[in-house]
């Protein structure tokens, strides 16, 4: 072996910070951005949303299968945000993206936002577990085909991120679907729970499927897919899920939510002012 | 940065000096199962030249799932065996493609994770994957999910989707009766 230990402090200096090399991203950034940010945000918080559950879940695997989940949803958060930094090149990190960002910046889905409680009874504040697994179920089926359809991409950093992520993903739909049926395909009380959760998310899934000129900026570049042309798979996939739990599918509903515009729900500044509050308070703090 | 000094003290790696960081980083435990090591796991990739530079060891390792707070550790752990071992200045390397899978951990690997009591991932992680068409060479197993790793009976039960750590679930075995941790196929 060598000696190296005389340049141990030049060495030190020299040190390159151990960071996953990012491909440069070579078309639009515009329109990059937003589509990442769309990505990465609503995997943000569903995680923080799931995390919320940490010490209150029914049973004691629940509880460490939703840490579980939110880990795995956090870690694809993580792993999109340096991509969008480095297009962006304002040197921001991680941390400045999940913590310092406004409402509006934010890019999520408007569903991965909503309370534990759910949102069929206005002012509801106990956390209701089939409201938290028919959203895991139905998110992670779109998640779980945009996914598959982004190991395609023509940007090899969003692809390699995908391969992981479809990976958890599809766990993530075998754990809820597996509570979905054992719900709507349970008790009298179990399936009426599990039928008013998927009668107030469903609409709100209407966001996942609206393409807009991002989207399609992103689909002809390569980048990214068009939202849309998920939608006949998805629904086919819930609707056999659904049948399988004795529950029915809702009707059609025209709700518009717009969180991937920056327009959130009246609970997200709820969510962001628990989730933001340590880093705001204490700038900078690592432990 | 000038780099004529930077470069004045640096020494190219030689052949043997990749063998040497090799061997050791093999004996790096992995944090949260320390019965098996990071090249058990296949998490570390590569040990190399940097092509561009040839006076810069560059050591490649692959995440496991996305939000493992274990990857953090690991990189801590493998800088500091890099520095105790005179290799301050070698480069760590997150590479994400291709993904990191479960049937690269070796079969010494499973060997361990079993004499450890937890079920090391059957089969191969595409056959778990239902969108993929599996071309099989060899006679479909009896069963392609976990067997006791005490007593080896194949009779066992989920008790949870998910363990004490991503990687993990929870089952128990129907003969002995005991549970065990099942290293799931990814």
């Amino acid at each position: 072996m060598h000696d190296h230990s005389h340049d141990t402090t030049a060495a030190t200096a020299l040190a390159a910070p151990e960071a996953r090399e990012i491909a440069p991203y070579t078309g639009d950034a515009s329109i990059a951005m937003p589509y990442l940010l769309r990505i990465a945000d609503s995997a943000l918080i569903l995680s923080h949303r799931l995390s919320e559950w940490a010490g209150h879940g029914p049973v004691l695997e629940e509880d460490i299968a939703l840490a579980n989940i939110a880990l795995d949803l956090l870690g694809q958060a993580r792993l999109l945000y340096p991509v969008v930094s480095a297009i962006e090149g304002q040197g921001r990190n991680e941390d400045d993206l999940a913590y310092w960002r406004t409402e509006e910046a934010f890019l999520n889905f408007t569903v991965c936002e909503l309370p534990n409680s759910g949102v069929a009874s206005a002012g509801a504040t106990t956390p209701d577990y089939a409201f938290t697994i028919v959203r895991n179920a139905l998110y992670s089926q779109f998640a779980l085909l945009r996914w598959e359809a982004l190991t395609q991409s023509s940007y090899s950093e969003l692809a390699a991120i995908a391969a992981k992520a479809v990976k958890e993903t599809r766990y993530h739909l075998r754990h809820a679907q597996d509570w979905l049926v054992r719900f709507g395909d349970g008790t009298e009380q179990s399936h009426a729970y599990a039928q008013a959760a998927l009668d107030s998310v469903v609409p709100y899934c209407n966001e996942f499927f609206h393409t807009d000129a991002i989207d399609l900026a992103a689909a002809q570049a390569g980048l990214g897919v068009r939202a849309d042309s998920l939608h006949a798979s998805w629904l086919e996939h819930m609707q056999a899920m659904v049948t399988q739990a004795t529950l029915q599918w809702p009707a059609a509903s025209k709700l518009r939510t717009t969180g991937t515009l920056g327009a959130h729900s009246e609970h997200m500044g709820f969510l962001l002012a628990e989730m933001q509050s340590l880093a705001r308070q204490h700038p900078g703090a690592t432990w | 940065m000038n780099t004529d000094l930077v470069n004045a003290d640096r020494v190219a790696p030689a052949p043997n000096d990749l063998e040497t960081v090799r061997a050791m980083l093999s004996h790096i435990p992995d944090p949260e199962i320390p019965a098996v090591s990071l090249v058990d796991l296949g998490i570390l990739r590569e040990v190399r030249v940097d092509e561009r530079d040839p006076l810069q060891l560059v050591v490649v390792l692959t995440p496991t799932y996305s939000g493992c707070p274990a990857t953090d550790m690991i990189r801590q752990q493998v800088r500091q065996a890099l520095q105790a071992s005179g290799f301050p200045n070698a480069r760590i390397e997150l590479q994400l493609a291709p993904a990191w899978t479960t049937d690269w951990i070796t079969p010494e690997g499973r060997e361990k994770l079993r004499a450890y009591g937890i079920a090391p991932p059957s089969g191969s992680s595409a056959l778990h994957d239902t969108s993929s068409q599996v071309i099989r060479l060899s006679p479909k197993p009896a069963s392609d999910g976990p067997v006791c790793p005490r007593c080896a009976s194949p009779r066992v039960e989920q008790l949870s989707a998910y363990g004490s750590t991503p990687c993990k679930s929870l089952y128990r075995c129907m003969s002995c009766r005991e549970p065990f941790d099942y290293f799931k196929p990814y």
